[in-house]
């Protein structure tokens, strides 16, 4: 088994073409990707399909409930709901997407290189990466994000840290597995470099894996930042997003205005809920433990 | 390995995490850019004030001697005095303590029993109708903002249906007083322990109203973890032999199901609920917003919003120490249930 994941890279593009002929997991992958690509498609469009500016205040009525001319409704500035709705992933996506890219380029290179060297490189790294991993994560990311203020680079790297050692991890342990493979012996055995083994036989191997925790991980992204800006920590006000209208929905309840928060509520559901499937349905297609 | 090299080994293995841990904090508030005290004011203050106010929290010091100060500090229990009004932070988040640890305990319970009872469903109907919709509710749980639930509970349950209250954690006013026997005097701090301490059933009730819609929102987001857990134990268990044997004697098959195969998922239950704890204080922290509910996730968010960032720096210190504390536990109560760990 472990000699065939070696082709797994050349095995990638075929499964994604049949996905709907791989059962259960084939189509949770494809639901998944389908919601994915529909919201940032809706992200990517805002400026021409959006029927309102999503900032302006008073475009309609205050707190109007959803209507012919409103469907989603107006919150308490008089602002259009469906605007900032198909607005509001911007800041979200941008985010998510910096934190995945920065985890995955120092986590991976990390945990390739520590775990391959062995030794105490490797417990001194795993030391701290372990001790990152017991920390509650968005206790964590609040307490960086504070410190560093707003912006989408800052809540980028908030969200970063925490994330990295999920990579490293991960990485870790199959680089133990494939190090000891007979391949790698036999190369190694031939005078190849460490470099070249770690690019041409290790890594391959561990791409599949980072790719799942990578999907599981922007929705993971997605809802620290909506916690983040939760809390208090979001970014500009004057930027449309989901999780401050949910922030400030929720002092409009009391009103029954539920429109308020839960459109952008579902969109976050739903956006998390595109890269959880993803996620799964992957990890299940490329573990062989679960074929059975 | 005994138990005890066991506990010995994994106690000296827990001291390097949590100087590792410590100094990571220390590093992010003190090290990271970005000022404390001049993020606190904002930069409108005379520079003479900023300097008196350094002196007073002792953030005048070199950061070597501020690191030293704040690690013997942690050790005597001290967390650094507050930039809000100079009182100490430990007594602070001490005494909101008992109302996160009030809304975790419950919000675990129903996380548990609500995942192992759909976990066994899902188990028992396999590849059906049944097993998919419970599976897919497990992963949709992964993707909903705890907050945002709290708030769609809130509106259904209380705004419209008035079943519940909004938030708080009791009538103000009719806050629980434990147990008064002559001078002897015993509160735990949790509503529902003192009240029937007390005993006030009324009371008691009252302060379970108040719990469960918090509760509730935080057990059904962490639930989805337990039930994909017991499936798979579930599925494996139910295909061995004993489970045939039991069936064979002609026993019911709930006791089959819940007293001879469950008994097998219950220590991977456990280690699943040692390590959901950070998660559970994580999802606390965004509930107890929602509901007004007045602990250390509230206590944070309130201090963010004052910029009170000795006050985070110790919420974030004391979190950090209580993840590794049950962490801790946790692996030894694994270990002395299960004593092929210690192999």
């Amino acid at each position: 088994m472990q000699t065939e994941r070696g082709r797994i890279i050349v095995q990638l593009i075929p499964q994604f073409v049949r996905l709907s002929k791989r059962g259960m997991a084939g189509w949770t992958v494809l639901i998944g990707s389908v919601i994915v690509v529909a919201v940032v498609g809706m992200t990517l469009l805002a400026p021409w399909i959006a029927p309102h500016n999503p900032i302006a205040i008073n475009v309609g009525p205050i707190m109007a409930a959803p209507s012919s001319e409103f469907p989603l409704g107006t919150n308490h500035l008089g602002q259009d709901m469906l605007s900032r709705v198909i607005w509001g992933g911007s800041m979200v996506l941008q985010v998510a997407l910096i934190s995945v890219a920065m985890c995955v380029a120092v986590g991976v290179p990390i945990g390739l290189l520590a775990s391959y060297a062995g030794g105490n490189t490797d417990k001194g790294t795993s030391l701290v990466m372990d001790s990152i991993y017991a920390f509650p994560g968005l206790v964590l990311a609040i307490a960086i994000a504070a410190m560093l203020g707003r912006g989408v680079l800052n809540m980028s790297l908030a969200i970063a840290v925490v994330y990295v050692p999920s990579y490293y991890r991960i990485v870790r342990s199959q680089v133990l597995t494939i190090k000891e493979l007979s391949y790698v012996e036999a190369a190694r055995a031939l005078g190849a470099k460490s470099r070249s083994i770690i690019l041409r036989y290790v890594m391959p191997n561990v791409v599949p894996s980072v790719v799942s925790v990578a999907t599981i991980n922007f929705a993971d992204a997605i809802l620290t930042a909506a916690g983040l800006t939760f809390v208090g920590l979001g970014l500009s006000v004057a930027v449309p997003d989901w999780g401050w209208d949910l922030t400030y929905g929720r002092q409009l309840l009391p009103a029954g205005a539920w429109w308020v928060i839960a459109f952008p509520g579902l969109m976050i559901v739903l956006l998390a809920l595109g890269f959880t499937l993803i996620g799964e349905g992957l990890s299940e297609l490329w573990s062989p433990r679960l074929e059975q | 390995m005994s138990l005890r090299s066991y506990v010995i080994a994994r106690v000296l293995l827990t001291i390097p995490m949590l100087l590792l841990l410590l100094t990571l904090v220390f590093l992010i508030t003190r090290v990271l850019p970005g000022d404390p005290v001049l993020l606190h004011f904002e930069k409108q203050a005379k520079p003479e004030a900023v300097e008196e106010f350094r002196q007073r929290l002792g953030l005048d010091k070199s950061l070597p001697e501020q690191y030293v100060d704040y690690l013997t500090g942690v050790l005597r229990g001290d967390l650094g005095k507050s930039m809000q009004d100079f009182s100490p932070v430990a007594q602070q988040i001490f005494s909101a303590f008992p109302a996160t640890l009030e809304l975790a305990i419950f919000g675990m319970i129903i996380a548990v029993v609500l995942g192992i009872f759909l976990g066994v469903r899902s188990s028992r109907s396999y590849n059906t109708g049944e097993d998919h919709v419970i599976r897919t509710f497990g992963i949709a749980t992964y993707a909903i903002p705890v907050f945002f639930l709290g708030m769609v509970l809130q509106l259904v349950f209380s705004i419209q249906l008035h079943w519940f209250p909004s938030g708080g954690r009791i009538y103000p006013g009719s806050e629980p007083l434990g147990l008064n026997l002559g001078g002897f005097h015993l509160a735990t701090g949790l509503y529902t322990v003192d009240s029937l301490l007390e005993g006030n059933l009324s009371k008691f009730v009252q302060a379970l109203r108040y719990l469960f819609l918090p509760s509730f929102a935080l057990g059904l987001v962490l639930c989805g973890i337990f039930i994909r857990l017991t499936r798979t134990s579930m599925l494996e268990t139910l295909r061995l032999d004993f489970v045939t044997a039991a069936r064979a004697r002609g026993l019911k098959e709930r006791t089959v199901v819940y007293t001879y195969a469950l008994r097998n998922a219950f220590l991977p239950i456990l280690t699943m609920m040692g390590l959901q704890f950070a998660a559970l204080l994580a999802g606390a922290i965004l509930t107890e917003t929602t509901f007004s509910w007045p602990g250390l996730g509230r206590y944070l968010v309130d201090r963010i919003a004052f910029r009170d960032y000795t006050a985070i720096q110790g919420a974030v210190v004391f979190f950090g120490l209580l993840v590794a504390l049950v962490s801790l536990m946790v692996d030894i109560l694994y270990a002395y249930l299960d004593p092929r760990i210690r192999l």
